[in-house]
């Protein structure tokens, strides 16, 4: 049998029942850590070795990667039954071992992280909506009663926080707001004229636009835009809070939460959601204008005088409305996903995500139950 | 040939880490000015001072992750603010940092925190890391604690772990910022026996933010006093002996001068 070297060790065998090593040049981790084979070739090359020891080193540098190899070397001798004796080794790997022995592994019950199957994934899920189900209707419960506690005057909160929530929640957000909802009645004027036009009703782009807009599609983007700028913010910053421990600290010392940090995120878009939405709307409308006189040659007059019959006070109301049940569902979704969230910058990321989604979806489930019910309702 | 264990390194001497005329700031806002002093190779160098008095600015003007507003940090002699990039890089690899609050990542595992120094700058492979990681971790005395997340660790484990990352890489210099502040007696004892062993048989040069006092009388051979009215170093040299003799009263009173005697 071949047998391969390693600089760093030397053997000798001053009778057949003893395996001397000697280490020897420089340990670098960099260099990995010298394999166990080695001394296992020496030991099936002469059979009858019962001690093996470490008496004198020539190592011109070493690092962890010693002590290391010659816990392998421990390991190794207590499995075989073979003696080991390190008197040879430098002082300070000595001391190091020593260290690392004297307290003693916590045996603790196997814990593994171990991927979890496909099976397993679909039931932690299930499991996690059954009970997160209730978890969500308290919480909603004690919105409900802490804004019962703001009514009566009892709410525990700093005023100075709501005004500057509602800064930004709502100036802070028109910007973006003016953006997309001047670029979405752009389109909208454009799409319905392409078809107006062949029937020669181009004019009643006016009407398209401005209901559209107000009704259904201001509300729409503004809860949106929302749901991805406030609601992931809301969940942010208190899951942040949560890992940085700064919810026990409000816990412990007796004040809600709920009213403390989570109404006051929702009054603040609760009631700048409907400005939001009303501007929304009008900048759609405006948008839908400038088209409307400088693409299809309708006149300012004409625009205006059509706008005013088409629009009713009820389509603002619809609007608003609907705009309010969006900024609520955004709100909560976020406050809970931020309160619930777990202790790592990873739970935090996905509570931002999950209030994104949450608020998505049941901005999706209330504007077609709203839609249908008006529908109904001839409104 | 090199005799036996008593060389095993050739010991280097001298200067380490050179500080001169450094005056570090927040905006506008002076924390300290006119810092100098040297860290010698094997050193076990204490910064002390008041909380709030700009330890931990002092540490991250050190490790390079705050600019001094004024002047240099030299490392053995290399101008570190005045290098190129690449090679503030490279000397920053050459440290281990303890941070003040454990900054462990939380969303690895204790054993994944500190194998990822060794998976991305050594050749190492799973099993050697594993090894390795099991090793630095008994040395902490967190040997089993493997596949916990900080999350669900103590803090004062998460503190002996974030040493245990520290250390990975052995490297040349470490920098510990309260690394027994959270602990109890032993473990604090411990924390600084290991200290001790690492600067013994690795030869490593080690600066310490602390304010126990038995700490610093145990450990260290080397310190700087930051004084916080005043905004600059009032004190340095050995604490044992500006516990017994420094002119400054208030360097004797913080370090037990007169309690004790
Ligand atoms: N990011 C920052 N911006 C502005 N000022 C800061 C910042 N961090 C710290 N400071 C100020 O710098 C000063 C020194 O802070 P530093 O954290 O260095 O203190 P320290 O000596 O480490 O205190 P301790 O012992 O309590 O940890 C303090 O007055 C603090 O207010
Ligand atoms: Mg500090």
């Amino acid at each position: 049998m071949d047998i391969i070297h390693d600089s760093r060790l030397e053997f000798h065998n001053p009778d057949e029942r003893t395996l001397d090593i000697v280490l020897a040049a420089d340990w670098h981790l960099r260099d990995g850590i010298v394999a166990i084979e080695y001394v296992e070739q020496q030991l099936s090359a002469y059979p009858g070795i019962t001690t093996i020891r470490i008496r004198e080193n020539r190592i011109t540098h070493w690092d962890t990667s010693l002590p290391v190899f010659i816990t392998r070397l421990l390991a190794f001798c207590d499995k075989t039954g073979l003696a080991l004796e390190t008197s040879g080794l430098p002082d300070g790997v000595q001391k190091l071992l020593n260290m690392a022995r004297s307290i003693p592994a916590a045996t603790l019950t196997s814990r593994t992280n171990a991927a979890q199957g496909f099976f397993e994934q679909i039931g932690n899920m299930t499991l996690l909506m059954a009970h997160g189900m209730p978890q969500t209707m308290r919480f909603i419960g004690e919105i409900i009663m802490s804004f019962v506690r703001l009514a009566t005057g009892k709410a525990q909160f700093r005023p100075g926080d709501l005004l500057l929530l509602i800064q930004q929640v709502g100036p802070n957000a028109l910007p973006i707001v003016s953006l997309v909802s001047f670029l979405v009645g752009l389109i909208l004027a454009y799409m319905g004229a392409a078809q107006l036009e062949r029937v020669g009703v181009q004019i009643y782009i006016t009407d398209l636009v401005s209901i559209g807009m107000v009704r259904e599609i201001g509300a729409l983007m503004t809860g949106i835009i929302m749901a991805g700028r406030t609601g992931a913010a809301f969940a942010a910053e208190l899951g942040t809070m949560q890992v940085n421990e700064e919810i026990d600290a409000y816990k412990t010392l007796g004040i809600s939460t709920v009213d403390f940090l989570v109404m006051p995120r929702i009054l603040a878009l609760v009631m700048m959601i409907p400005l939001l939405t009303l501007y929304a709307g009008l900048v759609g409308t405006l948008a839908g204008m400038v088209i409307g006189i400088t693409v299809f040659d309708i006149t300012l007059f004409e625009y205006w005088q059509q706008t005013l019959r088409a629009l009713e006070l009820k389509q603002f109301w619809v609007g608003i409305f609907k705009g309010t049940v969006y900024g609520i569902v955004i709100a909560v979704s976020g406050c809970l996903r931020g309160i619930q969230c777990g202790r790592s910058a990873q739970a935090v990321g996905e509570a931002t995500t999950s209030a994104v989604v949450t608020s998505i979806v049941y901005i999706v489930l209330t504007a077609s139950a709203m839609t249908i019910v008006f529908y109904k309702l001839d409104i | 040939m090199l005799a036996a264990s008593a060389t095993q390194y050739m010991e280097k001497a001298g200067a380490h880490i050179t500080v001169s005329d450094l005056t570090m700031a927040y905006g506008d806002f002076v924390i300290q000015r006119d810092l100098n002093f040297t860290v010698n190779h094997g050193d076990i160098f204490i910064i002390m001072g008041g909380s709030g008095c700009g330890k931990t600015t002092l540490l991250k003007n050190l490790i390079g992750l705050k600019i001094p507003s004024k002047g240099d940090v030299w490392f053995d002699n290399i101008n570190f603010w005045k290098s190129p990039e690449q090679q503030q890089e490279e000397i920053k690899r050459r440290f281990g940092v303890l941070f003040q609050g454990g900054a462990l990542w939380s969303s690895l595992t204790l054993a994944e925190n500190v194998g990822l120094p060794l998976e991305e700058y050594t050749d190492l492979g799973p099993a050697e890391i594993r090894e390795v990681v099991s090793f630095k971790l008994a040395l902490v005395g967190l040997a089993g604690y493997e596949e916990f997340y900080p999350s669900e660790m103590s803090g004062g484990m998460r503190k002996r772990g974030s040493l245990a990352r520290a250390i990975a890489l052995d490297p040349e210099i470490l920098f510990f910022d309260e690394p027994s502040a959270g602990l109890d007696p032993p473990s604090s004892r411990r924390m600084d026996e290991l200290i001790l062993e690492i600067r013994d048989s690795l030869k490593t040069t080690i600066v310490v933010v602390t304010h126990e006092l038995d700490s610093i009388l145990r450990i260290g051979n080397n310190s700087v006093f930051l004084d916080a009215e005043t905004r600059t170093m009032i004190a340095s040299g050995d604490p044992k002996q500006l516990r017994e003799s420094s002119p400054e009263p208030g360097v004797r009173d913080f370090l037990g001068g007169h309690a004790r005697e």
